[in-house]
């Protein structure tokens, strides 16, 4: 699997939110989104976006006061990953214009089906921004 | 989302159980209960308000509106992913949420299951049918809804029970339908590995298309696929090839380089047919991330072609003098691996990897490190080390012990293979100890011990460090060094002899500081200076020629040697005595003697009421012997004569005696000597202690480490543990006016939004982080310091021959635990692609399959843990029938076996159509057994390789 969890955590070190494509115990989520945002936010603008941790690869890239954080295999493309993070950035851009933290909050439920249509499986399946949120847009419409 | 604007607490007076008028119109919404968690300090008054809430939605799923219900479930899934909220008392509601025919509801209901649905949830049968009746529907959103929810939480029955209908998605009109069925399969197939046969065939069918959107997908699947088991998709081998060369998307290609780097590890001539348009499209490709990717697989599978690896090399470079530090870090990584192949290319680049040690990050100082130390042999340790002591001095605690760490283990490995002059180790180890953040104590200890035991010659210099730690008396005060302590304390006990000053060791093995000391350490104290004493008092006591006998002996002595204390030995070797110990005979005369008994008798004096047992035991005995001696000695005192027969003093026989066993040395000790000891007739082991497991469950055995002197491997500890934490508290104000806030977060935090026209492509772009301009003075100084010590040069003539090394023949310090391969779904996977691919060829799959298919079905079951011993029955029973039903077509395969030789891909093509002929030929192989995967695989893509 090559994208082992999602992870959005604003600078306080609160998750805004958490997709995970294995499963794990709310113990172990606690226990591992607590590792990783201790280290990741202790680091700063001038560290590298890449963080091992246990037997995961952390990328990560900051966006105003969030932190997007991807767990991934040790096999997998640090460079395409952060690049799969920007993508996410702009298609939530798109939806929300100019998005931040709150967006994120308060549409959490939105935030997720985008993620559905990127990935599935740890596998990126789309990356065309119109595709992402047709399915989303066609639900705006419908409510 | 549906949202009623109202935010009143609900009120209180309904009956429990189910939600009343009033509750259903003044329910919470998700932005009511978001809101209200924010107004919360984190904390006490959060979780209080959170379970309020909890409370209030446990009455408001029950509802049978389902709008009301929908907001419940919500709200949970909210609660459940952000706060780690457990909600598995919510999972039949989610299921019933998903059977609403109005979207929304549906959706709700999914997210809820997708997001919190663990494989022990039981609700998840109940899902089955819904999810068949969503994949068949008219409606494509309905139908991605159930395929997303089975690709999160598939278990084997979802699977078993839907793989048909995922299958016939496969061929759907519309993309995003099909797309989804595919990325699905993964999951389908790790759960129930029989749905290869079925689903096999169109997902490779996908591979020859050109739509990248379900290449994509597809391809993923096969990267996963293959990161497992890749031997099985050597025959895909073509269709991969083809999309390296005609596809143009980055992200199909970085997968497909990655199975290419899987399956040219398997097949050379395949390495040779790739190798090319791997490096074109590395030429080619402007996004950093592909040519990363080729850099990677060429670097990782393609070591041998030289002119690849230099085009490599050359972009590794070109990455390593980049401004962006995510690249640096990249090219380090991408070094690291060449550098197992291609020294020559760590060399080439390195100034760049020891600049990069002072650099502010600590991931690319780590890179660093571990590639400045596999640079490291024989030839330029010595060099190497000096550099990287220099840079732990200069280096956080943290580096400076990561630093440390790397050393000792590099140098260590292999029982200190690459060391030659151990004298330098031994001092290397004491200077270590000195370095104010080292946090390495307990393996210097180790190594300390491990050297003076199995190295004869190095033990005088031994000593000689383990005095200069010892009559430190700052060194006692730091904690962290007093494992050393202990291992410097026993050297210099147990190898006193070849000490220049005994007395000196006795003063500072009691020196006041050491009160500092942990009890378990300072019992190490006190019986290295109960060697001590003995020694001091056996060579002024004992007549020379018995004095030396027993150390001359000593030295000639093998270790595992059991000493013999028979008298003649001792006599043996009587006439071993060499200058140095006539030397120390002179060096004690009475008064020497008399004071140093004073000194251990007014030292120990005090301790011998110690609460510790271990202490006071061990001050009782020295304690004992010295007052024995003392008394004896000074009553000889008064007798002028110059001359004194010592031979009938009661010390004299004692001492004899205890030189005696102490003289009996340490070897290294194999950690299987254990195993190693015969078990006495008579003794039953591993017999009726089963029995045992069911009274002693509960009680945790602690783990002891004393039974052996080798102690279990070292493991580096994370030593970010120790890193601050940041706590800063929630400064987030309630968003009463959520759009000015929003206005308010754009304006502080400008500087992070993306620009609004942004026209990059984002496959082909990459943006780069921050640089940091920054190299120190002195980092130049040291690169210039390295840049002479880290030619490979041989010395031409090496001052003395490397000491003997006591190395076991097995069981040394790291046992190699025989790894036991446990079956797994991966491998039925393959097993069944296998089957598949090569359906006709019988010998490929007979060491794969063959396994009873039932014991499949079993094994995964068991995994997922949730097998009601009825639904077990039921399950055997099914296979049982299968396997009768397979066994009648036998005779059929026997004839499909004989008449089909497809050997190349046009061949493939057609066996996976006439799968179900494919599927007798195996059952057919399962009898005839034996053939070996190798010699078959490489029948397979002749065609294309040639």
């Amino acid at each position: 699997m090559g994208i082992r969890f999602i992870l959005m955590v604003n600078k306080q070190g609160q998750t805004r939110l958490a997709q995970y494509y294995e499963y794990l115990t709310l113990e172990e989520r606690r226990a591992l989104e607590g590792e990783i945002v201790r280290k990741c936010l202790a680091r700063n603008e001038q560290q590298c976006s890449f963080v091992e941790h246990r037997n995961y690869k952390i990328v990560y890239r900051r966006y105003a006061s969030l932190f997007f954080l991807v767990g991934v295999d040790n096999e997998e493309n640090e460079l395409a990953i952060l690049e799969f993070i920007h993508l996410l950035v702009e298609t939530m851009d798109r939806h929300f214009g100019n998005v931040c933290e709150l967006d994120i909050m308060f549409h959490l439920e939105k935030a997720h089906f985008m993620l559905e249509e990127m990935v599935m499986n740890g596998c990126i399946v789309e990356t065309s921004k119109t595709n992402i949120l047709a399915p989303i847009q066609l639900m705006d419409k419908a409510s | 989302m549906t949202s009623s604007s109202s935010s009143t607490t609900t009120s209180n007076n309904t009956t429990p159980g189910g939600p009343s008028l009033m509750e259903t119109l003044f329910q919470r919404t998700v932005d009511d209960l978001i809101k209200g968690i924010r107004l919360h300090n984190p904390g006490s008054a959060q979780s209080s308000f959170i379970s309020k809430s909890l409370d209030e939605i446990r009455r408001e799923i029950k509802s049978t509106d389902l709008a009301t219900k929908s907001i419940a479930v919500n709200k949970l899934t909210y609660l459940h992913s952000l706060h780690n909220i457990d909600i598995s008392f919510a999972a039949f509601h989610a299921v019933e949420l998903t059977s609403s025919p109005i979207f929304n509801f549906k959706k709700i209901g999914y997210l809820a299951a997708s997001l919190s649905f663990s494989p022990s949830t039981d609700v998840i049968l109940l899902l089955t049918n819904q999810l068949r009746k969503d994949l068949t529907s008219a409606n494509v959103h309905d139908v991605s809804l159930a395929l997303e929810c089975i690709s999160a939480i598939c278990t084997v029955d979802i699977a078993r029970d839907l793989t048909p209908d995922v299958f016939n998605l496969m061929t759907s009109s519309k993309n995003i339908v099909k797309k989804k069925a595919i990325a699905c399969l993964l999951k389908v197939f790790s759960q129930f590995p029989d749905a290869v046969r079925v689903c096999f065939k169109r997902l490779v069918e996908n591979l020859e298309k050109n739509d990248d959107q379900m290449l994509a997908a597809t391809v993923g699947v096969f990267c996963e696929l293959c990161s497992k088991e890749p031997r099985a998709y050597l025959p895909l081998a073509p269709e991969f090839y083809r999309i390296l060369v005609e596809c143009r998307n980055n992200w199909v290609l970085i997968k497909v380089l990655k199975i290419f780097e899987k399956l040219a590890k398997l097949e050379p001539r395949l390495a040779k047919k790739v190798v090319e348009p791997i490096c074109d499209v590395m030429k080619r490709s402007e996004a950093k991330s592909l040519v990363f990717e080729c850099v990677r697989t060429i670097v990782s599978s393609f070591y041998e072609y030289e002119f690849a690896v230099k085009l490599a090399v050359g972009k590794i470079r070109e990455f390593l003098l980049e401004s962006d530090l995510n690249l640096r870090y990249l090219g380090l990584q991408g070094l690291l691996i060449v550098g197992q192949h291609h020294l020559w290319a760590v060399l080439e680049n390195k100034e760049i990897v020891i600049k990069s040690l002072s650099d502010v990050d600590r991931n690319i100082k780590v890179e660093a490190l571990r590639l400045v130390m596999s640079m490291v042999s024989e030839d330029n340790v010595v060099e190497i080390c000096r550099v990287l002591i220099g840079y732990a001095l200069k280096s956080d605690p943290e580096f400076c012990n990561e630093i440390l760490r790397s050393m000792l283990l590099t140098c260590s490995r292999n029982v200190y293979e690459i060391v030659n002059d151990f004298d330098w180790y031994v001092s290397l180890l004491g200077e270590m100890a000195r370095i104010p953040h080292c946090q390495n104590g307990e393996e210097i200890e180790y190594q300390l011990i491990d050297i003076g035991m199995r190295v004869k010659d190095v033990r005088p210099e031994l000593v000689r460090v383990g005095r200069d730690l010892l009559i430190d008396p700052a060194l006692l005060g730091n904690p962290f060094i007093h494992r050393i302590l202990s291992a410097a304390a026993w050297v210099s006990g147990e190898y006193v002899r070849f000490s220049r000053n005994p007395s000196e060791i006795m003063e500072a093995l009691f020196q006041p500081r050491t009160n500092l000391l942990p009890p378990s350490i300072r019992v190490v104290y006190i019986h290295s200076a109960f060697k001590v004493l003995s020694f001091c008092l056996g060579t002024f006591l004992l007549p020379n020629k018995d004095a030396n006998s027993s150390f001359s002996n000593l030295v000639d002595m093998e270790p595992g040697f059991t000493y013999s204390e028979s008298e003649q030995e001792f006599t043996e070797t009587e006439h071993g005595a060499n200058s140095s110990s006539l030397h120390k005979k002179d060096m004690f005369t009475r008064e020497s003697i008399a004071n140093l008994l004073t000194l251990v008798i007014t030292s120990l004096t005090p301790l011998a009421d110690s609460h510790d047992v271990e202490i006071q035991e061990r001050v009782r005995n020295l304690l004992g012997l010295a007052l024995l001696a003392q008394q004896e000695i000074s009553s000889h005192h008064e007798q002028k004569e110059k001359r004194i027969d010592w031979v009938g003093l009661k010390t004299y026989i004692l001492i004899r005696l205890v030189n005696g066993a102490l003289s009996e040395e340490f070897g290294p000790i194999s950690s299987s000597a254990q195993e190693r000891v015969p078990v006495p007739d008579g003794l039953v082991l591993e017999e009726n202690l089963s029995k045992l497991d069911s009274i002693c469950a509960d009680v945790q055995l602690p783990i002891s480490e004393k039974f052996s002197l080798v102690r279990p491997t070292y493991l580096p500890t994370d030593g970010d543990s120790l890193s601050s934490r940041q706590n800063e508290d929630e400064s987030e104000t309630s968003p009463a006016e959520s759009t000015s806030l929003l206005a308010e977060h754009r304006k502080r935090h400008g500087l992070f939004y993306l620009p609004s026209d942004n026209n990059k492509n984002a496959s082909t772009s990459f943006l780069p982080a921050n640089d940091p301009d920054h190299i120190d003075k002195d980092v130049e100084d040291l690169v210039k310091l390295t840049e002479e010590s880290l030619v490979l040069k041989r010395k031409p003539n090496q001052a003395r021959p490397r000491p003997v090394v006591v190395k076991l023949d097995e069981g040394d310090r790291h046992p190699t635990i025989a790894v036991k391969k446990i079956e797994s779904n991966d491998d039925l996977i393959s097993g069944a692609v296998r089957d598949v691919l090569l359906g006709n060829e019988p010998l490929s799959q007979s060491n794969q399959l063959g396994k009873p298919s039932g014991r499949k079905k079993g094994k995964a079951h068991a995994k997922v843990d949730q097998g009601s011993e009825l639904k077990d029955n039921t399950e055997n029973s099914e296979t049982g029938n299968s396997g009768k039903r397979r066994s009648k077509h036998r005779s059929h395969g026997k004839e499909k076996k004989h008449s089909d030789s497809g050997n190349n891909v046009e061949g493939r093509e057609e066996n996976g159509k006439e799968k179900s002929g494919g599927r007798h030929g195996r059952h057919k192989a399962k009898q005839s057994g034996g053939g070996i995967d190798v010699v078959d695989q490489k029948q397979v893509i002749p065609d294309f390789l040639l």
